[in-house]
C-alpha cells in the first residue's frame, strides 16, 4: 500500500513542481513527465503486487469529514484497472513532453503538466477509493483536470465549446452518481463501500442511475456526445489518456456498483447488453463517417466502450439466470478488453499525434503516403488499426473472442435453460459482435489507407517528417505491448480470476471460477493459431524475398487503365471510400450532403462536401438544452440587479419557510 | 491418428483446391456450348505466374507486398481448423469458428490494404466494395454456425459436422438447417465473389469488385492471391457441405470421398447459378446478404424456439 | 407429420419476409399465392391422417381462392393500372427485411405469453400466424401502390386463417367462410379502387390521394 501512496505523492509533487516552474517551460516539462513516469511505476508496483499475491491491500486515515473516511483499498479488481491506467500516462507523459514543446504555446506547458499529473492522481484515487466521499471529489478531480487539459488551445473558439459540453455532461452524470451513492449508503447512514446496503425493490433503479451516472463518463450511446467534442481538442497525450483509460473509470464504477447490488433483475443485465450494441454499431457507423482523425478515434471509443459493455450485460445475465460460462467469460472479456482498449487506443491516438505534429492536419482527406516519410508512426498505427478492428494475432480479438465464447458454450450446453430468450441473446451479442468487427475493419483500412498509403493529398502531407524519438519510442512500446497481451492470452485468465470473481456474489463464486480451466484450452488453441500466423507469415516474407531477386520491376507508375495523366487527387479518398456504406446507414446517419454537380459541356467548377453530425446531440440533446435556455431567460427576469427586490425574495422565502414549518 | 486425418484433409485441399476453378468454368462452357478449358489451367495458369517478374509501383511501400503473404497464411490456417467429410480437423476447440472468420478477416485487411496502397482510384473503389459487402456477410456466417452450434449441441467446427449426419434434417432442427444451408450459399457466392454479388469474368473495372483489387499484382505475389482465394472456395464449401448435404455411410474413405464429391457439386452449382443468373445492381447486394442474415436469424429462433 | 407442417410454417416465414423485401409486383403476387398453397396444406397436415371429404373441399376451396382467383385479379388489376414496381415506399426495403426480423422476435415473445395449451401439432404455428399479421399490417402501412396494400391485406387474412386453425381445429369452416367472405369483400372494394385510382390519376400511388383533400 505505501508503493501506491508513494505512487500519488511523486505524482502530485510532479504536479506542484511543474506549476511553479510554469515560466520555465522546458524545466517543467521535464519535471511534470518526471512525475508521472514515477508515480505511475511505483502504481504499477503496487498493483502488481496485489495481482501476484491475490490479496487486497488497504488502509484507513483519519479524516475530519462528515459520512466520509480517508479508506483506500487495492483490491484485484482496483489492480485490474490501476495497471492500464498507469501505464498509459506513463507512455503518455514520455511521449508529451517533446509533443508539447512542439506544437503548444510556452505559456500553457506548465499549467498543462499540472494538470495532467493531476488527473493521473485522481484516476488512480477514484480506481483505489473505498468511501463514497473520497471516490465523489476524487471523481470530481478527475472531471476537472482533464476539463483544464481540453481547454490547453482555448484560444480557439472550437475548443472552448467542445470543453464546455464535456463540463456539462460531466456534472449531469455526477448529479446521478450523488443520489446513487446517497441512496445506497441510507440505511447504514455511512459512505463507506463496506457499509452500503441496498433497500429492497431499489436494485434496479440504483442500476440504472449508475448506467447514467457512469455511462456519461464512459461513453454509452446515447450520452456520449462530449467525446466527439472533446477528444480532437485536447492534446493528443492527453487524448490518449482520456480515451484510452480515463472513460474506462466509469466501466469500473459501473462494475463497482454491481458488487453493491446483489439480486439484480434479468432486465439490468438485458439493459447494459441493449447499450452495449447500440453504443457499438452506432459508435463505429459514426466514426466511418467522420474525416478527422481524431474524432473518427473518438467515435471508436464509443464503438469499444460498446464492446466492453456488450461484455459485461453478458456477465450480468449469466450471473441473473445462473448461468456460469456467461458470468465469468462476460466479464472476463469485458475487463481484458479494457486493458487492450488502453493499450491499441492510446496508440492509435499517440499516432494521430504524430502526424498532427509531421503534418499539421488532421483531415484524412489531405492525407496520404505518409508511411514512406513516417515509417515507425505508421507501422505502429497499423498495428493498432488491425488490434481494434479485432484481428488475429492481436489482443483486440482475444477479449471479443472471450465474450463469444462465453455465449457460445452456453448455448452449445446440452441443457441450456429454456426460461433464457437465446435467439435474442445470439442476435445481440454474435450478431452485433460480427457486425462491429467488419464494420470497423471497414472504418481501420480507411483511416490507415488514406493516411498512410498512396500519395500525398496535398503539400503539408508531401512535406511530413516523423516524429521524434521518445514519441516514437511511447508507441512502439504500446505496439509491441498489443503483440504480448495477443501471444500470452491464456495468462490473463488467470490474472482476471480474483477480479471477476470480485465481481461475481460469493454463492456463484465457485462455479464461475469453474469457468477457467474450462475456457484453458480453447484459448490455448487460439494462442497457437496466432504464433502459427505469426510464424507463417514470416517464413513466408522469407521464401518470397529468396525468389523475387529474379525479374523484379520498380519504380513505375500504378495502373491506371490507359490514363496517361493521373494525380494524387484522382485517388480515391476516404469520403468516397465510406461513402456505400454511409449510404446504406443513411437512416440512422443522416449525412448532409452538398452537392454541385458539373453543368453544361464546358463545367467550370463543381463541388462535393458530406458532413455527418452526431444524430443525439442534433435531434436529443440539441432542443433540450435549446428549452432549458429558453426557460433559464424568462428566469432572468427575477434577476435585475435592485437590491430592494432581492431583500424581497429572502424576506418572502423566510415568511413562507416559518408559515410552512410552524403553521 | 487425428493428426494424420487433419493433415490428409489439409494436404487435399491444397493440391485439390484449384480443381474446383475449372469445374465451375467446365460447367459455364458446357452451358454456353463450349468445350472448356483444359482441367488443369488453373494450376497451369499459377505455375506460370510463380515463374513470372514481379512489377512494383513507386507509389507501393511493403503492405504491398505483405498483402498477398498473409493472404495465404490466413487462409492456410483456417484450413487446419475445417473439417471435411465428417473427419475431425488438425486441431478444433469451442470457438474455433470464430477464429476461422476472424483469420478470413485479417487476409481481407491486408488485401484491402495493399489495393489501397497502389494509390489507385479503381482498386479504392474495389477495396470499398469489398468491406462493405464482407462486413455484411460476416454476421450471417457467424449467426449461421451458432445456429448449428445449438442445434448439434457443440461449440467447436469438428464437433458440430460430426453431429450433424445424414438423420439430422429429419428431425426438428430440418427447417433450420435448410434456412441454414441457404444463408451460407449466400456468404459462399458473396465471399467467393461470384455471381450475383461480384462477377470474376468482368472485363469493366468501374464494375469489378475482386478483380480489381488486385489489378497492380503480379507475378508470383498474384499467384499467391488467386491461390489464397481457390482456397478460400475450398474452406468456404467444406463449412457450406458440411451443413447442406451430410451423408455417412459408415465408412470414414467413403465419407471423405462423398465430401469431394459434394465439392465438386458445390461447384457445379456455382457455375449453374453463373450461367443462368445476371448479377445484382449493386445497391441490392446489401440487402441480398442481410437477408441471408435474416435467414441465419430465423434459423435461430427454430433452433432455439 | 410435425415435420411437414413445420416445413411449410418456415415456408410461409419466408415468403413473408419476400414480401416484405421485393419491390416486384409480380413476384409479391406469386409469392401471395404460394402463401395461399401453403395454407391449404395446413389443415390436411393437422389432421393427417383422418381427413373427412369435407376438410379436403375445404383445403381445396381455399386454395383454389387464395392461389388462383384473388393472386389471379391482382394481376389484373396490376396489369390495367400498368404498374410493375413497387417504386418510393415509405419505409426502404431493407429496413422492412428488418423490422420484419424485429417482428418475428416479437411474434415469437408474444406467443410464448399467450395461453394456449390445445396445440397438439406444432409450437410453430402460433407465431407463425401473428408474424404473418404484423407483416400484412407493415405491408399495408409503408407501401404507396394500392396493389402491394392488397398484397399485405391478403397476408394479413392469411395470418388470421393460420391462426384460426390453431383454435378452430374441431369446426374449421365457420372461420373458413367468414375469412373468404372477409377477403371477397375486400379484394372487390380494393379492385374498384384501383381501378377508379388508375382511370382518375393515372397512377395508383395513394400518396395521390392527399390532393383530394382541399
Amino acid at each position: 500500500m505505501w508503493l501506491f501512496a508513494a505512487g500519488l505523492t511523486v505524482l502530485s509533487a510532479g504536479a506542484l513542481l511543474s506549476l511553479l516552474l510554469s515560466k520555465a517551460p522546458r524545466l517543467a516539462s521535464w519535471t511534470g513527465s518526471a512525475g508521472a513516469v514515477g508515480g505511475c511505476l511505483l502504481a504499477i508496483a503496487a498493483a502488481i503486487g496485489v495481482l501476484w499475491s491475490g490479496e487486497s491491500a488497504g488502509a484507513t486515515l483519519a479524516w475530519e469529514v462528515p459520512l466520509g473516511s480517508l479508506a483506500v483499498e487495492i483490491d484485484p479488481l482496483a489492480a485490474v484497472f490501476i495497471i492500464p491506467i498507469a501505464l498509459v500516462v506513463l507512455i503518455a507523459a514520455v511521449y508529451g513532453a517533446p509533443y508539447m514543446q512542439g506544437s503548444y504555446h510556452a505559456s500553457t506547458v506548465g499549467p498543462s503538466w499540472f494538470f495532467f499529473n493531476l488527473l493521473a492522481a485522481t484516476m488512480l484515487l477514484v480506481v483505489a477509493a473505498r468511501s463514497g466521499l473520497l471516490f465523489l471529489v476524487a471523481w470530481e478531480g478527475m472531471s476537472l483536470a482533464s476539463f483544464f487539459l481540453v481547454l490547453t488551445d482555448h484560444r480557439q473558439e472550437s475548443v472552448r465549446r467542445a470543453g464546455w459540453i464535456y463540463l456539462v455532461a460531466m456534472h449531469l452524470g455526477t448529479a446521478c452518481l450523488l443520489v446513487l451513492f446517497l441512496l445506497l449508503g441510507r440505511s447504514s447512514g455511512s459512505l463507506e463501500f463496506d457499509q452500503f446496503a441496498v433497500e429492497p425493490g431499489l436494485a434496479g433503479v440504483l442500476f440504472v442511475l449508475a448506467l447514467i451516472g457512469f455511462g456519461t463518463k464512459a461513453g454509452f450511446m446515447p450520452l456520449h456526445v462530449w467525446l466527439p467534442e472533446a477528444h480532437p481538442a485536447a492534446p493528443s497525450h492527453v487524448s490518449a489518456v482520456m480515451s484510452g483509460v480515463m472513460i474506462k473509470t466509469g466501466i469500473y464504477g459501473l462494475l463497482r456498483t454491481v458488487t453493491f447490488l446483489p439480486e439484480l433483475p434479468s432486465w439490468c443485465g438485458w439493459t447494459l447488453l441493449a447499450v452495449g450494441v447500440l453504443s457499438g454499431i452506432g459508435g463505429v457507423l459514426f466514426a466511418l463517417a467522420q474525416h478527422d482523425v481524431k474524432s473518427l478515434l473518438a467515435y471508436h471509443s464509443v464503438e469499444n466502450i460498446g464492446i466492453i459493455g456488450i461484455g459485461a450485460g453478458v456477465g450480468l445475465l449469466g450471473i441473473s439466470y445462473d448461468i456460469p460460462a456467461m458470468a465469468f467469460l462476460g466479464f472476463a472479456g469485458a475487463l481484458l478488453h479494457v486493458l487492450n482498449h488502453a493499450l491499441f487506443k492510446s496508440l492509435l491516438f499517440l499516432g494521430a499525434g504524430a502526424v498532427q505534429h509531421g503534418t499539421g492536419t488532421r483531415d484524412i482527406d489531405r492525407l496520404g503516403g505518409l508511411l514512406k516519410t513516417m515509417p515507425i508512426t505508421g507501422g505502429t498505427f497499423f498495428v493498432g488499426a488491425c488490434a481494434i478492428s479485432g484481428l488475429p494475432p492481436l489482443n483486440g480479438f482475444v477479449s471479443e473472442w472471450m465474450i463469444y465464447l462465453g455465449v457460445l458454450l452456453s448455448v452449445a450446453e446440452p441443457a441450456r435453460d429454456a426460461n433464457v430468450a437465446w435467439a435474442p441473446l445470439c442476435v445481440l451479442v454474435i450478431g452485433s459482435l460480427a457486425l462491429i468487427g467488419g464494420l470497423a475493419s471497414a472504418c481501420f483500412t480507411k483511416a490507415f489507407g488514406c493516411m498512410f498509403l498512396g500519395e500525398p493529398r496535398s503539400e503539408q502531407a508531401r512535406h511530413s517528417h516523423e516524429a521524434g524519438r521518445p514519441m516514437r519510442a511511447a508507441m512502439v512500446t504500446l505496439a509491441a505491448a498489443c503483440f504480448v497481451v495477443a501471444l500470452s492470452g491464456p495468462v490473463f485468465l488467470f490474472l482476471l480470476r480474483p477480479a471477476v470473481l470480485t465481481i461475481v456474489p460469493p454463492g456463484a463464486r465457485e462455479a464461475a471460477a469453474a469457468v477457467v480451466p474450462q475456457s484453458l484450452g480453447p484459448l490455448v488453441g487460439v494462442c497457437v493459431i496466432f504464433w502459427a500466423t505469426l510464424a507463417a507469415v514470416g517464413l513466408l516474407s522469407w521464401g518470397r524475398r529468396k525468389m523475387s531477386s529474379a525479374g523484379k520491376v520498380d519504380g513505375v507508375p500504378t495502373w491506371d487503365c490507359g490514363y496517361a495523366a493521373p494525380t494524387p487527387r484522382m485517388q480515391y479518398t476516404a469520403s468516397s471510400y465510406a461513402s456505400p456504406l454511409v449510404i446504406l446507414f443513411r437512416l440512422l446517419l443522416r449525412p448532409r450532403i452538398t452537392l454541385h454537380p458539373p453543368v453544361g459541356l464546358f463545367p467550370k467548377q463543381a463541388g462535393f462536401e458530406s458532413e455527418t453530425p452526431d444524430l443525439f446531440a442534433q435531434y436529443v440533446f440539441g432542443p433540450t438544452f435549446a428549452g432549458v435556455a429558453w426557460i433559464a431567460s424568462k428566469l432572468r427576469r427575477f434577476q435585475h440587479g435592485r437590491i430592494q427586490l432581492y431583500v424581497l425574495y429572502i424576506a418572502l422565502t423566510i415568511l413562507v419557510l416559518l408559515i410552512w414549518k410552524l403553521g | 491418428m487425428l493428426a494424420i486425418s487433419g493433415i490428409v484433409q489439409i494436404v487435399l485441399a491444397l493440391v485439390l483446391a484449384p480443381l474446383l476453378q475449372s469445374i465451375i468454368n467446365r460447367t459455364k462452357a458446357v452451358f454456353a456450348g463450349r468445350r472448356g478449358q483444359p482441367w488443369l489451367q488453373p494450376y497451369r495458369e499459377l505455375w506460370k505466374l510463380v515463374q513470372k517478374g514481379t512489377v512494383y509501383s513507386r507509389t507501393t511501400t511493403a503492405v504491398f507486398v505483405a498483402g498477398p503473404i498473409v493472404g495465404i497464411a490466413a487462409v492456410g490456417l483456417a484450413l487446419a481448423l475445417v473439417p471435411i467429410g465428417g473427419w475431425p480437423a488438425l486441431l478444433s476447440f469451442p470457438g474455433d469458428f470464430l477464429l476461422v472468420a476472424y483469420l478470413l478477416g485479417v487476409g481481407r485487411f491486408f488485401l484491402v490494404s495493399a489495393a489501397l496502397d497502389t494509390g489507385s482510384s479503381f482498386e479504392g473503389m474495389g477495396a470499398s466494395r469489398e468491406v462493405l459487402f464482407s462486413a455484411l456477410a460476416e454476421p450471417a456466417l457467424l449467426l449461421s454456425l451458432t445456429a448449428l452450434a445449438a442445434a448439434s449441441h457443440s461449440a467447436s467446427l469438428t464437433g458440430i459436422y460430426a453431429a450433424i449426419d445424414s438423420g439430422m434434417p429429419a428431425t426438428a432442427a430440418g427447417p433450420a438447417i435448410f434456412l441454414i444451408t441457404g444463408a451460407m450459399f449466400v456468404v459462399f457466392l458473396a465471399e467467393n465473389a461470384r455471381i450475383p454479388v461480384d462477377d470474376p469474368n468482368t472485363h469493366l473495372e468501374l464494375t469489378m469488385i475482386h478483380e480489381v483489387m488486385v489489378l497492380d499484382h503480379s507475378g508470383p505475389d498474384f499467384a499467391l492471391i488467386q491461390y489464397a482465394a481457390q482456397l478460400k472456395m475450398w474452406l468456404l464449401g467444406s463449412l457450406l457441405l458440411g451443413a447442406a448435404a451430410p451423408f455417412r455411410f459408415g465408412s470414414a474413405w467413403l465419407d471423405l470421398l462423398a465430401g469431394l464429391v459434394g465439392l465438386g457439386a458445390i461447384a457445379v452449382l456455382v457455375g449453374i447459378v453463373e450461367s443462368s443468373m445476371a448479377r445484382l445492381r449493386l445497391v441490392r447486394v446489401p440487402q441480398f446478404l442481410i437477408a441471408a442474415s435474416i435467414l441465419s436469424i430465423v434459423a435461430l429462433f427454430l433452433v432455439m424456439r | 407429420m410435425a415435420l411437414w407442417l413445420d416445413v411449410i410454417l418456415v415456408l410461409l416465414i419466408l415468403t413473408s419476409l419476400w414480401l416484405l423485401g421485393s419491390s416486384r409486383l409480380r413476384a409479391c403476387i406469386q409469392a401471395v399465392a404460394f402463401q395461399g398453397i401453403m395454407l391449404g396444406l395446413i389443415p390436411l397436415l393437422c389432421a393427417w391422417p383422418d381427413i373427412t371429404v369435407r376438410l379436403a373441399a375445404v383445403a381445396v376451396l381455399s386454395m383454389v381462392v387464395k392461389a388462383i382467383v384473388l393472386p389471379g385479379m391482382l394481376r389484373r388489376a396490376a396489369r390495367e393500372a400498368n404498374v410493375r414496381y413497387e417504386v418510393q415506399p415509405l419505409i426502404g426495403f431493407t429496413t422492412s427485411l428488418l423490422l420484419g426480423i424485429v417482428l418475428w422476435g416479437l411474434a415469437m415473445h408474444v406467443s410464448r405469453q399467450l395461453p394456449v395449451t390445445m396445440l397438439h401439432v406444432t409450437p410453430l404455428l402460433i407465431p407463425v400466424a401473428i408474424f404473418t399479421i404484423f407483416c400484412g399490417f407493415l405491408l399495408i402501412v409503408s407501401r404507396n401502390t394500392a396493389v402491394m396494400q392488397v398484397i399485405g391485406y391478403l397476408a394479413l387474412e392469411n395470418g388470421i386463417y393460420v391462426f384460426g386453425w390453431a383454435f378452430a381445429i374441431e369446426d374449421p369452416l365457420l372461420v373458413e367462410m367468414g375469412v373468404l367472405l372477409d377477403v371477397f369483400v375486400a379484394v372487390f372494394v380494393m379492385g374498384i379502387m384501383i381501378y377508379r385510382l388508375s382511370r382518375e390519376f393515372d397512377t395508383i400511388e395513394t400518396d395521390e390521394l392527399d390532393s383530394l383533400k382541399e
